[in-house]
């Protein structure tokens, strides 16, 4: 009898094709709201995430802005090493310097840095060894590069090869002794060059990094972050006296925030957009209100002929299933081609959610039965001799 | 204990009353009436006179408010609509002035609609819409839709579709009404070849002539209902 129905409701929504589209355009468009929307904010997202991501979680950046003449020297970070609840800090500068070898030349980011830094950064080695603290001392040329640059610049397929070999940093050679393992929570496709060389003999080259104005320090568990965070303020405010001289940021705290602050969004736009499918779901109510008005005598005609009342709010359910669902349908299909064109459009690349596409389903499957229910009790309740006579 | 035997309608004291207000309205009124398995018979009334309510009773689309009405031995009670649905879809076969057929579907499909719901296996449902559409001559224009019919042949849809539930009884309310003098003379012969075939029918009507065609005539007016002794009763029941 399921199988009758269905074919009796898919004979009234096919022999008035305009109609059934109108109706069903309210579903499209709210689906297509709910989809479109909540990928791209999905996505958008997932690229503010994966950068702070690549810049580390767990740990504390310390940025100071003004030292007052009295600038923080490398030995410092010993002093830093020693708070309670710290287990590592390395001093971080960079300058935009040009790497080459042989024939290929390439602008690239240098990083100067020591030995602590791998660790709290959460890198990992793909050949070779990172920086050591008699490096440090020393400030040996020695650099540690990431495949980006060992592929495009040295030229070799196999990240060990490149151990040994010499690159020039702004025109100084530097021995390789380690690469960088592909960052995979980063995923751009632009490609990148990195080199990481001792804090000291970055001071030597570069025209910008002298004393340290910026460190990375990590504590000495992941609950302790929040500890650490205030043994260093302390410090800092001890040295500098001034809170405005410096900035602590506890990127896990940011990593938290902008997780939240995301979520909130979705949510938001996908709220907005169920509103709009709810008004879809008032137009499906409309048309079947109508339908029931019109086919009143043909409803008479199916109880004259034995059709129980649960025949009839079978079949005219079943048809505002048909539309909610086939609305649904060709909701989702046409965000599928609307991301895609917003891709090619801006170059960023959105896939379709599935779990907002699963619930959009489910919303459209709700939808259909509590907006076609009332519709359909109607004609199930109608009187067969008042319907038979109706005229309309 | 009431003797049924051959009764396939027995009404016992029935009314229909409507309340307006403080107004009592007898659509029917203290009906006794009997018709026996096999017969043909007419009802015959001015129209106001009830025989509306009398078919609706009788076709179980509307409950008696008052009195016993069996069917078949069955006691037509308080059932629910969708009993009576149930009762309707088994026993009676409906054909009404206007035809009545669903426009949107073919004759093949309107005479296969009461089968479906009474849930028949396909092919089932397949013979039996054969069988009935060929009985009434029609099954070459089985996929053809009622506009692309006539009066009269859409009639014999009609009869084709009440037909193929092998109902107990056939309840014709005004059947010739809408066809022409011909067309509906084809159609009383349908109905005469139904009853020598062993069908029961009761047919509704305003008409003398019609009311002659049948075997047996009741008359009702006001409400009342009584048998018709000498067929000269019917010309002046009108």
């Amino acid at each position: 009898m399921i199988l009758q129905s269905v074919k009796m409701a898919w004979a009234s929504v096919i022999s008035n094709k305009m109609r059934s589209f109108l109706t069903m355009l309210g579903i499209i468009i709210g689906v297509m709201a709910l989809v479109v929307l909540v990928s791209i904010a999905d996505g958008a997202t997932n690229e503010v995430t994966d950068a702070i991501s690549s810049m580390g979680t767990n740990l504390l950046t310390v940025t100071i802005s003004d030292d007052g003449g009295n600038p923080v020297r490398l030995s410092e970070m010993d002093d830093i090493l020693a708070l309670d609840d710290v287990s590592e800090a390395a001093p971080v500068g960079t300058d935009s310097l040009t790497l080459s070898s042989g024939e290929e030349s390439e602008t690239g980011s240098v990083t100067g840095t020591t030995a602590d830094y791998l660790d709290i950064e959460g890198l990992e080695l793909s050949a070779g060894r990172w920086l050591n603290s008699s490096d440090v001392d020393s400030n040996t040329r020695v650099v540690i590069i990431n495949q980006d640059t060992a592929y495009d610049i040295l030229g070799v397929t196999f990240t060990t090869d490149a151990i040994d070999q010499t690159i020039d940093i702004a025109g100084i050679p530097y021995t390789v002794v380690g690469v960088l393992a592909e960052d995979d929570s980063v995923t751009s496709s632009a490609s990148s060059y990195e080199a990481y060389i001792p804090y000291t003999s970055l001071e030597r080259i570069s025209s910008t990094v002298s004393d340290v104005t910026s460190f990375v320090v990590a504590a000495s568990d992941d609950s302790r972050l929040d500890a650490a965070e205030k043994s260093v303020e302390t410090w800092l405010y001890d040295r500098f006296g001034d809170e405005d001289a410096y900035d602590v940021t506890n990127m896990s705290e940011v990593a938290d925030t902008m997780d939240s602050v995301t979520n909130t969004m979705a949510l938001m736009l996908g709220g907005i957009a169920a509103i709009s499918l709810l008004v879809g779901g008032i137009g499906i109510m409309n048309i079947m209100l109508v339908s029931v008005t019109e086919r009143t005598r043909e409803i008479g005609i199916r109880k004259a002929i034995g059709a129980g009342a649960g025949s009839i709010l079978a079949q005219f359910l079943i048809e505002s299933l048909m539309l909610s669902l086939m609305g649904d349908a060709l909701g989702v299909a046409s965000s599928w081609i609307a991301l895609r064109i917003i891709a090619a459009v801006t170059g960023s690349s959105y896939t379709m959610d599935g779990k907002v596409v699963l619930a959009a389903t489910a919303f459209s499957l709700v939808i259909g039965v509590v907006f076609g229910l009332y519709p359909a009790r109607k004609a199930a309740k109608k009187n067969p001799i008042d319907a038979l006579h109706f005229s309309g | 204990m009431k003797y049924f035997g051959q009764a396939m309608i027995l009404f016992h004291d029935v009314s229909k009353v409507y309340r307006i207000g403080e107004n009592e309205v007898r659509a029917l009124d203290h009906a006794n009436m009997r018709i026996d398995r096999g017969e043909f018979v007419s009802v015959i009334g001015p129209s106001g006179s009830g025989k509306s309510t009398l078919m609706n009773i009788i076709g179980c689309l509307d409950l008696a408010s008052e009195g016993e009405y069996f069917l078949e031995g069955q006691p037509i009670e308080d059932y629910s609509e969708s009993e009576l649905a149930k009762i309707r879809n088994k026993k009676i076969g409906f054909i009404f002035q206007d035809f009545n057929l669903l426009v949107k579907m073919t004759a093949y499909e309107n005479v296969e609609l009461p089968l479906i719901y009474q849930r028949l296996p396909a092919r089932q449902r397949r013979e039996q819409v054969e069988d009935a559409l060929s009985r009434v001559g029609l099954w070459e224009r089985r996929d053809h839709r009622p506009t692309e019919l006539s009066g009269g042949q859409q009639q014999r849809v009609a009869i084709a579709r009440a037909l193929a539930t092998h109902p107990s009884l056939f309840l014709a309310d005004e059947p010739t009404g809408n066809l022409d003098q011909k067309t509906g003379r084809e159609l009383m012969d349908i109905f005469h070849e139904l009853h020598e075939a062993g069908s029961t029918i009761v047919l509704i009507t305003h008409d003398a002539h019609v009311a002659k065609e049948a075997s047996r005539s009741i008359k009702i007016l006001d409400g009342h209902v009584g048998d018709i002794k000498s067929r000269d009763e019917i010309e002046e029941v009108v």
